[in-house]
């Protein structure tokens, strides 16, 4: 695996971004997310339960743990794709649980998904210009007569062809999305996103399925994400993709957060050992093959 | 012998006449919902039945004039819509198709029933409520045309107003689609979720949807009774499949495919029953009596469904890349 | 155990009656007369004098209409097609202490070489015998149960093969049709005797929902075809299928062996030997497919394909030798649904399987959309509800209750009854 990809220019590291104690649920200087009590069961399975925690505004936050630990399921619930049993949360100081995902959006939280959902049948361009706010034309009434959203569409298309040249994507720009490759939705995805101009950008794996070349040109991403002052909050499955250029690494396993701290730390910390680095951790991304083995064989067993 | 004349001018009668135009709107308006924004409507049926029997009984039993027996079966479309889509638009794709098709069956059935005979006209339907309509015609009375296309003047006036709201409508349609709010359609049409991460109410301009397609249905309603009478078993769950047949031809996401899918469809239909008909009269096909020729017609439909989602997804003008089908 | 009910279904066949028609000329209060030239009248007395506003309602070949008789008690109505309608007289409207008096309120027409056919009916004194709303209730609940439980074999069908296929397989209506035919043609047109028939019938549709499977929907599946397309398949496929059928057997209804036979008095209920037998059989079939899908090997696997195919295909199961199965058992189902919704309705006609598919669907999603038992606990529901509402509401609008049922449970509780919710994301 890619494991010793880096970043082309040597990240600037955010630091002292915590209150007291790097521990489970500490306080943050300046936090932008910040969630309580939440939890949600699957069928009498608790797949996230996090006491406390929060997000540290202007940093790479890392939310790592070995898979079924409950890492998008808390991306989903934060971002309101799935409604907790219990629990709330605060964005900028503003309670969201309970909004759709929608208005989650609006107010400058865009995530991305884990398989990437780039619109297949609509042009690059097209699906740059969705990710535009506050568009007239979007209004069906409006819509019918161009002098109401033209001006608008064009400022938009200026700045999407700006954000596609950085990402490399501008020659493909009258391409239909499902004819990229791969790396290049997911670069779509993200530069999508940005056109929303978010505070907060979650990202869901977005090194999954990548081949090393790329995902060395994601990371730098990434990186400027923060640079242009955005918080960046990401899911990813291996502890060493992370190490580069996260600031800052929450570890999640069963639902719970283990530990939290500076990337180098965490891994030092026995119950981040414990819940995910002394399992396996360098297996292949996707399914646990663990669990996947336990239900074949359950199987084999009713079958018998 | 075969009156080889008589089958080509049936047929290209159909080109133009009423029930071709009515079928192309509704079929538009099916092509906004399935087409573009990806949902499975097959109440199409229903919505068609409500534009029909609004603009009928406000007719007939109120006295409205045309253009508030118009806005009473428009109405009546919104509020169908509006039921059918909030228990379901938040569900997968499937539920849609079963409540709507269950939906229109329901109004059909309230149309069919005795206990509202005396609004309804129950099985036997309702006339008589042309009047207004034909009041409103500038064109004097007489016969005019050439051809096969020898009309008196309520039948060209009928047909002028049935092109012409088709034609506004493919206007209306072209122009939503190439603005961001079609963009928006068609977004959701690829994937839901990805739309609603980036702040779009999906819910909501689902519901536009639905509302903007049933809308073009009832108004397609409207026109396909005027050149004949209002009769409840007109509108059964086969109507909403000849409209998908219709739609599937010409190319889902296409704003002239309905219009030609449904000229195609029913001078192809009217040349292959006029055929058969006049084949079995001739004793060609000795097999067959005439009243299984009339069924033969069904059977092609189903045929051509089946082969056009298999083999041309896109249909006849849909383009290539832009497959039609949800996945 | 199936031996001993096919056996008193076989038993209750040969004691059977018919009913006969007789004729005689009429002018009449006209439906339809401008549009088709086909025309069915008829003279509606009693006691000599002309009895008017009785309704009569005509139907068949997918062509409904109804009338009224005018003050002469002439009626006249005009259909569309040569074929055989069913034309009944509406007991409520005739006057007190008129009944009709023998061959029953509703009568197979079928015109003979003329454009126009007399219906008559023998009208006799009598009183209608009012039953206690207990007794209706109790009535209606039992025949409830029974709609259901053939609902449920086709409904298990169908759920079955949504759940390993993800097909919503409109066709499904034409496999009803197909056992009810099959039984018709070989033991009314073949003359074998009706339990063999049957059992030939059923064997017949299994092949049809193996052929179905084999020669359409796995070329299909093996070339990626989307689900959505896949239904919009069997929705033409379902519509071809149909109009085959009506070439085959022209727009009219003909009766099963049997169908015909008097009701039988259990205390309060109502019910004929045959009812008996098809709740029995669907009783006996029903358990006989939990056993199937509970205990034995293949029914575990047709489980597990349902649950996860990729997990069961790397489980060892052979999904498509599953997926083959249950074509199998579904076109088998369907086909046995279908020869006892003959026997309900009563009468086999080209599209008796449509006329029940929304019905069948609903009790599919009412339970939750995959699961087998959710789709007998949805059927029974259906047939339940759509039998009593008939208590409250005119019975043209019975199954529109059933309906608005599944509309208000999809509000209430999205997953169906017995569904999981799903996760997103």
């Amino acid at each position: 695996m890619s494991n010793n990809t880096v970043p082309s220019n040597k990240p600037v590291k955010s630091t002292d971004l915590h209150i007291g104690e790097a521990a489970p649920g500490c306080k943050k200087r300046d936090p932008i997310l910040v969630a309580d009590g939440v939890s949600r069961t699957f069928g009498g399975l608790k797949a996230v339960d996090v006491d406390h925690v929060e997000i540290p505004r202007g940093a790479i936050t890392a939310l790592i743990g070995p898979n079924g630990a409950g890492k998008t399921t808390l991306f989903n619930l934060l971002t309101g794709f799935d409604k907790p049993d219990t629990g709330s949360w605060t964005f900028e100081g503003r309670p969201l649980s309970g909004m759709p995902a929608f208005k989650v959006a609006r107010m400058g939280q865009v995530r991305t998904f884990q398989l990437t959902k780039a619109l297949g049948l609509l042009t690059v361009m097209d699906n740059m210009l969705l990710g535009a706010k506050g568009q007239a034309g979007e209004n069906l009434f409006r819509a019918v007569f161009p002098f109401f959203w033209s001006k608008q569409e064009e400022a938009n298309r200026v700045r999407a062809l700006d954000i596609l040249e950085r990402f490399k994507l501008d020659s493909k720009k009258d391409d239909y999305a499902a004819s990229l490759s791969g790396g290049q939705r997911k670069l779509l995805e993200m530069a999508r996103a940005l056109m929303s101009e978010p505070s907060l950008v979650m990202l869901d794996e977005p090194m999954a399925g990548v081949n090393p070349a790329l995902t060395q040109s994601l990371l730098d991403h990434i990186l400027n994400l923060k640079a242009e002052g955005m918080t960046v909050l990401f899911v990813e499955h291996d502890m060493h993709m992370v190490r580069h250029i996260a600031d800052w690494v929450i570890v999640m396993a069963e639902g719970r957060v283990v530990a939290e701290g500076d990337p180098h730390e965490v891994m030092r910390n026995p119950a981040v050992i414990d819940a995910y680095l002394g399992q396996h951790h360098d297996e292949d991304l996707g399914e646990d093959p663990a669990a996947e083995e336990e239900r074949v064989e359950a199987i084999k067993e009713l079958l018998d | 012998m075969i009156d080889w004349g008589a089958i080509f001018s049936n047929a290209a009668v159909e080109l133009i006449s009423p029930t071709t135009a009515a079928y192309a709107l509704a079929a538009l308006g099916l092509a906004i919902h399935f087409g573009y924004t990806g949902l499975l409507n097959f109440g199409q049926a229903g919505f068609m039945a409500l534009g029909a029997y609004g603009f009928a009984i406000s007719t007939l039993s109120f006295g409205f004039p045309v253009w508030g027996a118009v806005l009473v079966g428009i109405g009546a479309s919104v509020i169908f819509a509006l039921i059918l889509g909030i228990p379901t638009l938040r569900l997968r794709a499937d539920y849609l198709a079963i409540v709507t098709i269950a939906a229109a069956e329901i109004v059909r059935l309230l149309f069919t029933t005795n206990t509202f005979q005396s609004f309804t006209g129950s099985a036997n339907g309702l006339s008589g409520y042309k009047g207004g309509f034909a009041g409103l015609n500038p064109i004097p009375e007489g016969r005019y045309g050439f051809g096969p296309f020898e009309y008196n003047e309520y039948d060209w006036w009928l047909r002028i107003v049935a092109w012409s709201i088709v034609a506004l409508a493919c206007l209306f349609t072209w122009q939503i689609m190439r603005s961001p709010w079609g963009r928006v359609i068609k977004g959701i049409r690829e994937d839901e979720d990805a739309v609603r991460a980036l702040g779009k109410n999906v819910y909501s301009y689902k519901m536009q949807s639905l509302i903007l397609g049933g809308a073009f249905g009832t108004i397609a309603g409207m026109i396909f009774v005027l050149p004949r009478a209002v009769v409840p078993s007109n509108y059964q769950t086969s109507l909403t499949f000849f409209i998908y047949a219709i739609l599937l031809l010409g190319g889902a996401s296409t704003i002239l495919g309905p219009v030609i899918g449904s000229m195609v469809f029913w001078v192809l239909l009217s040349f292959f029953s006029g055929f058969i008909a006049r084949a079995v009269e001739a004793g060609w096909i000795p097999f067959i009596t005439s009243i299984q020729a009339g069924q033969l017609r069904f059977i092609l439909v189903g045929v051509a469904i089946m082969l056009i989602v298999i083999f041309r997804p896109q249909g006849i003008f849909g383009n290539k890349k832009e497959l039609a089908f949800v996945k | 155990m199936l031996v001993i009910f096919l056996g008193l279904l076989f038993a209750a066949l040969t004691m059977s009656t018919f009913a006969t028609v007789s004729a005689g000329p009429a002018h009449a209060d006209e439906v339809g007369t401008d549009e088709y030239e086909f025309v069915l009248t008829g003279n509606v007395q009693f006691d000599q004098k002309p009895l008017d506003n009785v309704l009569i309602t005509v139907e068949g070949g997918g062509y409904e209409a109804s009338v009224e008789t005018d003050a002469e008690g002439k009626w006249k109505v005009g259909v569309p097609e040569k074929a055989t309608y069913t034309v009944s007289l509406d007991e409520e409207t005739l006057p007190k202490g008129v009944v009709v008096a023998k061959g029953g309120n509703v009568i197979e027409a079928e015109f003979a070489l003329t454009k126009v056919k007399s219906v008559n009916f023998f009208l006799g004194e009598g009183t209608r015998t009012t039953v206690s709303f207990f007794d209706q209730f109790v009535n209606r609940f039992v025949n409830g149960l029974n709609f259901g439980l053939l609902l449920a074999l086709a409904a298990i069908g169908l759920s079955l093969i949504f759940g390993t296929t993800g097909l919503s397989n409109f066709a499904h209506a034409e496999m009803i049709t197909f056992g009810a035919l099959m039984a018709l043609l070989f033991s009314v047109t073949l003359g074998v005797p009706i339990w063999l028939a049957i059992i030939i019938a059923v064997v017949l549709s299994a092949g049809l929902g193996w052929s179905l499977d084999a020669v359409i929907w796995k070329p299909l599946r093996r070339k990626g075809v989307g689900l959505i397309p896949l239904m919009i398949v069997s929705i033409g496929l379902s519509l071809a299928l149909r109009y085959v059928f009506q070439i085959f057997v022209g727009g009219g209804t003909s009766q099963l062996p049997g169908s015909g036979l008097a009701d039988m008095k259990l205390g309060p209920i109502r019910l004929s030997m045959i009812d008996l037998a098809s709740m029995g059989i669907s009783i006996v079939v029903l358990l006989a497919v939990s056993y199937f899908l509970l205990r034995t090997r293949i029914g575990k696997a047709t489980r597990a394909v349902s649950d996860n195919p990729s997990l069961a295909s790397a489980s060892g199961i052979d999904v498509d030798g599953v997926i083959r199965i249950v074509w199998v058992v579904g076109g088998a189902l369907a086909g046995l649904s279908g020869i006892l919704w003959a026997y309900f309705r009563p009468g086999v006609s080209w599209d008796m399987g449509f006329q029940i598919l929304l019905l069948v669907f609903a009790a599919v999603t009412l339970g939750g959309l995959g699961t087998a038992f959710g789709a007998l606990i949805g059927s029974i529901i259906v047939g339940l509800f759509v039998e009593l509402s008939t208590l409250w509401l005119p019975s043209d609008l019975k199954y529109v209750g059933a309906l608005v049922v599944l509309i208000l449970v999809l509000l209430l509780r999205p997953q169906g009854i017995l569904g999981r919710k799903e996760r997103i994301g």
